[in-house]
């Protein structure tokens, strides 16, 4: 390539992949505090924007990038699931705080250990709530994997090795292709009663 | 302060009052059950006492005791300025007790939460359900001998990583009861 070439060889994924990275569309799941913590994210101080990632759009059918911001009950785990089958794909998801990751410091009946109970996760940001500087991190680290065509990490952590790095993205959660939904008789404890 | 008015219950219905207590400026009247209706009515029109105002109706479980629960009415007169704390004992193996939703509208969904999460019944409830818990949900998770993590889940990945709850339960009989 000479210097006044005018144009850039690259392939046609590579830049996909770079558009998409920097024009993510959020879903802010906003259920608990960490909500205060996403809100300064996105104020001019810390500034999202710069990101590329500054657009929350208040329906999943237009969003990409899943932000579960807070405490998940298991009352509320069906209606996260239903918010990430309404967007389409391809699309990414950040457990933004440590409820969201695994529950906190919930070890109860009504709190879900961590939305990757219901949902593929594939950032964890960690913290109480966590500082916007470690949710910009968690971010950037979610624009690497993006540029690097890397799937759902929940995935990748499964037998893949035989799948081409251009499908991956599309596998179903499951490897064996199972559906997510749950039967009826799945849904409750062995002979439906806990006492 | 608020002696006032309980001297004023326990005058006027001196039967239904099993006993009174008065602490740190905080009246209490252990009320019979039968009759717990009754003396709300009372302290809702008697224009001496005027408690317009619920501010809360919850339980609490004593587990061991026998009567085991306790349904606790807290009420406010927003004319008077004084206060009123109403108990009444409730046994495990019949937890049934008078609906105050005929006297006031907050009592319905405070008693709907009693109902979900202590499992007491109130009698002439419009719509006695579950209002915190889903419905789905088995059992009554405040009640002191539920599990502590007694999770029901509504919907699971197959492929979840699995929680705690089989170790907890492993460690129950364990007065140790953190995961290490």
């Amino acid at each position: 390539m000479t210097d006044n070439a005018g144009y850039v060889p690259t392939n046609l994924q590579a830049a996909v992949n770079w558009a998409q990275k920097y024009s993510l569309f959020t879903y802010p799941f906003a259920t608990a505090c960490c909500a205060m913590e996403f809100m300064s994210t996105m104020g001019g101080r810390y500034d999202i924007a710069r990101f590329g990632a500054e657009f929350p759009r208040f329906t999943p059918r237009q969003a990409d990038l899943l932000l579960v911001v807070g405490t998940i009950t298991e009352r509320q785990a069906p209606i996260l699931r239903r918010v990430y089958d309404q967007m389409v794909e391809p699309k990414w998801v950040m457990a933004f705080g440590v409820c969201a990751s695994t529950g906190g410091f919930y070890q109860n009946y009504t709190v879900m250990p961590g939305c990757d109970q219901v949902i593929p996760v594939d950032i964890y940001v960690p913290g109480c709530p966590p500082r916007p500087e470690q949710v910009l991190d968690g971010l950037m680290a979610l624009q690497r994997r993006i540029q690097d065509h890397r799937g759902h990490a929940q995935v990748e952590l499964g037998n893949t090795a035989q799948i081409s790095m251009k499908d991956r993205r599309h596998l179903p959660v499951h490897q064996d292709g199972t559906s997510m939904g749950l039967s009826k008789d799945e849904r409750m404890p062995k002979d439906g009663k806990v006492l | 302060m608020s002696k006032r008015a309980l001297d004023i219950v326990a005058g006027k219905a001196p039967e239904a009052i099993l006993e009174t207590a008065s602490y740190l400026g905080d009246e209490m009247a252990l009320v019979e059950r039968s009759r717990i209706l009754e003396v709300l009515q009372l302290c809702k029109d008697d224009p001496e006492l005027d408690f317009r105002m619920l501010t809360d109706l919850t339980v609490v479980d004593w587990l061991g005791t026998d009567p085991r629960f306790e349904v606790v009415y807290l009420l406010y007169s927003l004319q008077h300025k004084h206060r009123l704390r109403l108990k009444v004992a409730v046994p495990e193996d019949d937890p049934v007790i008078d609906s105050a939703t005929s006297l006031w509208m907050a009592a319905n969904w405070a008693e709907r939460e009693a109902w979900d999460l202590y499992g007491i019944k109130f009698r002439g409830h419009p719509d006695l359900r579950r209002i915190l818990m889903y419905d789905e949900f088995v059992g009554h998770p405040l009640r002191k001998d539920y599990p502590q993590n007694g999770r029901q889940p509504l919907l699971r990945r197959p492929d979840a990583t699995p929680t705690d709850d089989e170790t907890t339960r492993l460690l129950e009989t364990s007065h140790d009861r953190r995961v290490e």
